[in-house]
């Protein structure tokens, strides 16, 4: 297998939106995944030379992440008090007479299955975005997630309407295609 | 009967809640009629409704400047 390089350069343009995605599913704080990204481009930078060549760069910074990810969760634990578990077995009013354990967790519940692809499903859906050509993908992402309105984009980037819906079409037809080849056939 | 374009461009609309009531019968109309823009459609709606289970969240072009240049020069914050 050829030997991967690392180009740092391009790191925040093709991975910044799909690490965040990942990072704010887990933290819950857009801030928060931010650093948490920004952390993961400058660690991934200081290893670098450590880098082995044999992971795609992308799961390698996703490794990295992930690490992060799981230092803050543990750094938010050692705090005085935090590591306790509360529980409060105090029924309310309409709970009353339930048993405890039909209010656990159902551990073969499909939703915490669901929660884990639908970030991996965000992950392919950002990097066939990065994929598209760069107007596309801009007039894609102010529509379709940072839902503007056609006017506002229009005003914005000094185009006609009917010019914003041929760019739209040309990136959701592109979208179904990357994610029919990445997403539906890998699972 | 709207053409074929007429039709993808009232679907992309629909797809973002933009497509007016006589579009969308339009639309329907032609979908009927039109196995390749029926096909679309239904892969457009499965489009939308991948995104909106994903929860796409982005950074903003000022947070990306702002990255790039933390990443070049790593030493001052």
């Amino acid at each position: 297998m050829a030997k991967i390089e690392l180009h740092p350069d391009t790191w925040v343009d093709r991975y910044a939106d799909s690490l965040f995605n990942y990072a704010v599913a887990r933290v819950g704080d857009e801030d928060l995944a931010r650093d948490l990204v920004q952390e993961t481009f400058i660690a991934g930078l200081k290893s670098a030379p450590n880098f082995k060549g044999n992971a795609a760069e992308r799961t390698w910074l996703v490794a990295i992440l992930k690490r992060k990810v799981i230092d803050h969760y543990r750094k938010a634990n050692t705090e005085k008090g935090k590591a306790e578990v509360r529980m409060s077995f105090k029924a309310s009013t309409e709970q009353e007479g339930d048993w405890l354990e039909a209010r656990a967790a159902d551990p073969e519940s499909i939703r915490e299955n669901d929660r884990i692809e639908n970030e991996e499903l965000g992950m392919a859906i950002q990097q066939c975005i990065t994929r598209l050509p760069e107007t596309q993908a801009r007039v894609f992402t102010l529509k379709t997630i940072k839902q503007w309105s056609t006017e506002d984009i229009c005003n914005e980037l000094e185009i006609t309407p009917s010019n914003l819906w041929v760019m739209v079409h040309r990136a959701r037809t592109s979208l179904m295609e990357c994610l029919n080849e990445n997403w539906f056939k890998s699972n | 009967m709207v053409s074929c374009e007429r039709a993808k461009v009232i679907c992309n609309k629909k797809q973002y809640r933009e497509a007016r009531f006589l579009e969308k019968a339009q639309l329907m109309l032609h979908l009927l009629f039109c196995k390749a823009c029926f096909k679309f459609s239904q892969k457009n709606d499965r489009l939308t409704q991948m995104i909106q289970r994903a929860d796409l969240h982005v950074l903003s072009d000022v947070e990306k400047e702002r990255m790039k240049q933390h990443l070049q020069n790593p030493g001052d914050t």
